[in-house]
């Protein structure tokens, strides 16, 4: 069995250097695949980067009446703090608000005069609410504006809600982000289909000009593995080449991206390349190695009927 | 040894066996002639389960071939040593590794095949195109390969389909006494052709087909 092995592997190393531009092509071919499925990686990561900064823009803010007590502005943030909706919520009190305004408005005197003249301060506090999905913040809204026990007493202390101001621009940023997230899966998808389709044809040309071959070794008395063994160690051996190449390749070409594209992109790829390196390689070498030798294994088998 | 009852082959609009029954005895040396699409090698491809009859069994010994598993039939094969008119030799596998790849087939060890490949070589007279590949010899030597190839496991039945039809008359003199002499050492042989000359040569047991059957067989007709 393992003299079989042995042999086995070691005739598809020699299939592999004596296949010359045939074996060049299969690699190229593969090198080709894995670009397109590292180039997805790297573009669902943008995407989702980009996604979740949009994400994390959104919010609803609670405005208090001026005075109202602070602890039942912390009892109603507990309590929303306990609905599995809710990401965050953090608490401005009145000064804070004051002082973050002013902050704001260091540059416009005559606002500042006004607020001077009046004294006391204009402003309430305010909670700041985010929740773990867009499309949840609407059923947060209603759950202020309802009379649930949990914020009993709390709407006369409630200013305004800005949810319902903001309402259009959140649901159409909630549709845009799920239309961009099915549409990159939809790429995604093709591309690999496609990406696999043409690997897959290729491996298939070269074991056909290898299928007299095929019939002479069965003929010759070798058992199926021993005919079909070869052809699939060449196919590790192309996804071996072809992940190295690959990740090679993107090497330069994120650097690029790094340092020229990182404030359109929002994200720097080559950070992003180096520090996840190891789950790319780990995706790229398994695809690899699984697609030459599957693309190998049914290829083969067309000619091993007897 | 080998006994074809009753074989008949159709294609859609041709008649490549008809109604064959045949019998070859161990040790024996059967020549079939025939002019192209006679049948001659639709008949030595059944005993090898490589093409499978309309009606009609074939056996081998007492085995009906046609009724093998995957792995029987590869067991088979192991059986018998086979010699085609190109030669099928694997082209990217120097003369070396063609025999030493029908020696893998059957589990030979790395030290039988290390000794046992040079001395076939020498026996056809290759020693010295070890390291060649089949593209860098001549049809001649090709052949001689493809015959040390189909003798290294010792088979009880050799199958040479044509073995001189690309062949000089020098080489295919060399190649008939090459398979006379593995018939004299016991090894059963069929060999088909259309050249007279080499069934005069052979002087065996002539069995010829025309148009799928057989209308002489001179082991009869003795």
């Amino acid at each position: 069995m393992m003299t079989e092995l042995k042999r086995i592997i070691k005739a598809g190393f020699i299939n592999f250097t004596r296949g010359g531009l045939v074996s060049f092509a299969a690699v190229l071919v593969v090198t080709i695949t894995l670009s397109v499925i590292t180039f997805i990686v790297l573009l669902q990561a943008v995407l989702y980067f980009s996604l979740d900064q949009i994400k994390d823009k959104v919010d609803v803010t609670i405005y208090f009446t001026v005075g109202a007590p602070e602890v039942k502005i912390i009892l109603l943030k507990d309590s929303l703090l306990k609905l599995p909706e809710v990401k965050d919520v953090t608490y401005t009190s009145a000064e804070e608000a004051l002082k973050l305004f002013r902050e704001r408005h260091k540059n416009d005197y005559s606002t500042i005069a006004a607020l001077d003249e009046i004294g006391t301060n204009p402003l309430g506090a305010y909670l700041n609410v985010k929740a773990k999905e867009i499309s949840q913040y609407e059923s947060i809204a209603n759950f202020m504006k309802g009379d649930n026990a949990l914020v009993l007493g709390a709407e006369s202390i409630i200013d305004k809600i800005n949810y319902h101001q903001n309402k259009l621009v959140i649901d159409r940023l909630n549709a845009i982000i799920a239309g961009a997230q099915k549409l990159g899966f939809l790429i995604t998808l093709l591309s690999i289909v496609i990406a696999i389709i043409i690997t897959f044809n290729t491996i298939r040309l070269t074991i056909f000009v290898a299928r007299e071959e095929i019939g002479v070794m069965r003929l010759v008395g070798a058992s199926k593995m021993r005919v079909r063994g070869p052809f699939m160690i060449e196919g590790v051996i192309y996804g071996i080449i072809a992940t190295f190449a690959t990740l090679i390749l993107f090497w330069p070409a994120t650097a690029y991206f790094g340092r020229n594209m990182t404030d359109f992109l929002g994200l720097n790829l080559y950070d992003y390349y180096t520090s996840n390196f190891l789950q790319i390689f780990a995706i790229i070498l398994s695809s690899g190695i699984l697609l030459g030798v599957f693309s190998s294994f049914l290829a083969v088998r067309k000619y091993l009927n007897k | 040894m080998i006994y074809f009852n009753n074989v008949s082959k159709f294609y859609k609009d041709a008649t490549a066996l008809d109604n064959v029954t045949l019998t070859v005895v161990a040790g024996e040396f059967v020549s079939i002639v025939g002019h192209s699409g006679a049948g001659k090698t639709t008949l030595t491809k059944m005993i090898l389960a490589d093409e499978n009859p309309t009606e009609g069994t074939v056996f081998f010994e007492s085995i009906n071939v046609h009724n093998l598993k995957n792995n029987d039939l590869t067991k088979l094969r192991q059986r018998i040593g086979v010699v085609f008119q190109d030669f099928k030799l694997l082209p990217n596998k120097t003369a070396y590794e063609n025999i030493a790849f029908a020696m893998e087939a059957v589990g030979k060890t790395d030290e039988e095949i290390a000794s046992d490949v040079p001395h076939v070589l020498e026996l056809v007279d290759l020693s010295h195109r070890l390291q060649h590949f089949p593209g860098q010899m001549s049809g001649g030597e090709q052949q001689r390969l493809a015959i040390a190839r189909a003798i290294i496991n010792q088979p009880e039945l050799i199958i040479a389909d044509e073995p001189t039809g690309n062949l000089d008359p020098i080489n295919t003199h060399e190649i008939v006494q090459i398979l006379k002499k593995i018939n004299d050492l016991g090894t059963t042989v069929i060999l088909t052709t259309h050249n007279r000359a080499v069934i005069d040569s052979v002087g065996k047991r002539v069995v010829t087909m025309e148009r799928g059957k057989i209308i002489r067989d001179s082991k009869h007709n003795k």
